[in-house]
């Protein structure tokens, strides 16, 4: 791309995740206003990720990663996978319910339990756009056409962050979510997405998108297959934990009927 | 610890396929990690990837890796589940891990590396005798392992009192 094209690439990415961060700020301030202070762990989480998927978009990591596939790699895990597990730990539907009155916070969660919420939400829907999104970007044209075209270069980042984000909060519930799915699939369909995730890596390894050079499509994979396992192993952690938490003996004769 | 001792054989025989599970995820989930750590970043054996490497090699590659990271975690989360119950019965566990370590390294070293060719043990070698001895290890794990759940049966544990 262009280097000016660029700039103004990264500089359209960045508005988002600067507005993101001003808005959950001011959500905080409001919640303290109606005298309930906010969490200072959720509120250092979600600016933390607009910040890491900030530095993705924009800056010299940004422009590193036009030239370079590992540095792209770099960026896509910023902006794919650990912005958006920082930023649904900040729990900002949570925050947005506490700081709006309460007839229109009424009107959220009503809007919250609507069908399309529940598509959005679904660990299917979100797996396929995430996994099923990072298919299509590197095994077709769509990889070098990125670099060539403004619109399209904005479109799939956006879409890289966004369906990081739907697919996480798919799977741990921080927020509310009035359409859960039980742990069982929760589970087998992050199997099937780690999968996905580690088995394109390795397909890259040996198959590089276009204008890649070889060498540095196998530094960009190794990147992709374990700096992913980091992020997964904090995913897997959260889910089960919060089986963990759900499945507790309820008393001690519930935990051992056979004492009863 | 938490172990199961003699007069507490009930709980063990209520948490009998819980206590299995969650040892065969955790074999699992050990060994995939020795080899990754092991053979993959220590020695160097391992390659990533090798030119050989058919694409359901790839995908077979994918599901156990990722398989392998989720059995970990979730099985130790199992475990300290067992352990808030006192229902963790360590012998049969023990079993599970034998059977589960077992399982996988005799999977890997016959179809992933032999069938999919994902990868050899070692290159540049006589491989027959790195093949020997990793199938073999396997083997003597999945008998192990499969020689204590039975000596563990929740059934035998009955006749015992």
């Amino acid at each position: 791309m262009h280097h000016s094209l660029s700039i103004v690439a990264q500089q359209l990415l960045l508005i988002p995740f600067v507005l993101a961060c001003l808005m959950y700020i001011t959500g905080v301030i409001f919640s303290a206003r109606r005298q309930r202070s906010w969490s200072i762990f959720r509120t250092c989480s979600w600016t933390a990720g607009c910040i890491l998927a900030g530095l993705a978009v924009a800056g010299p990591l940004a422009s590193l990663a036009h030239h370079s596939f590992f540095h792209h790699m770099l960026g896509h895990l910023l902006l794919g996978m650990l912005a958006p597990l920082l930023m649904v730990l900040g729990a900002p539907l949570t925050l947005l319910l506490r700081a709006l009155p309460v007839h229109s916070a009424r009107r959220v969660s009503r809007l919250l339990r609507c069908r399309l919420f529940s598509l959005l939400t679904d660990p299917v829907f979100a797996t396929v756009l995430n996994i099923g999104g990072l298919w299509v970007l590197y095994t077709t044209e769509l990889y070098g056409a990125m670099h060539q075209n403004l619109p399209l270069h904005v479109f799939i980042h956006l879409h890289v962050f966004i369906a990081g984000y739907l697919f996480t909060a798919s799977m741990v519930y921080i927020d509310p979510t009035p359409h859960r799915t039980d742990y069982r699939y929760r589970a087998s369909i992050l199997l099937a997405a780690l999968a996905g995730h580690a088995t394109l890596a390795k397909y890259l390894y040996g198959n590089p998108p276009d204008y890649v050079s070889t060498s540095e499509a196998e530094a960009g994979s190794m990147l992709m297959y374990y700096g992913g396992d980091f992020i997964d192993a904090v995913l897997i952690f959260l889910v089960c934990l919060h089986w963990f938490q759900a499945a507790r003996p309820r008393s001690r004769q519930a935990s051992h009927p056979i004492y009863q | 610890m938490h172990n199961v001792k003699k007069m507490d054989y009930p709980i063990a025989v209520l948490y009998a396929s819980r206590n299995l599970w969650s040892g065969f995820l955790f074999g699992l989930g050990l060994i995939a990690f020795i080899d990754e750590v092991v053979f993959h970043q220590l020695l160097h054996w391992h390659h990533f990837y090798d030119k050989a490497t058919t694409n359901i090699g790839l995908v077979s590659d994918g599901f156990f890796h990722a398989f392998s990271w989720f059995a970990t975690i979730g099985s130790l989360f199992l475990v300290a589940d067992l352990r808030r119950r006192s229902a963790w019965y360590v012998k049969r566990w023990s079993g599970g891990v034998l059977t589960g370590a077992g399982l996988f390294q005799l999977y890997d070293g016959t179809i992933q590396h032999k069938l999919w060719k994902l990868h050899q043990i070692r290159y540049d070698v006589d491989i027959l005798p790195y093949d020997v001895v990793w199938n073999v290890t396997a083997f003597c794990m999945l008998l192990a392992g499969l020689l204590l759940i039975t000596r563990t049966r929740p059934k035998r544990i009955k006749e015992d009192e």
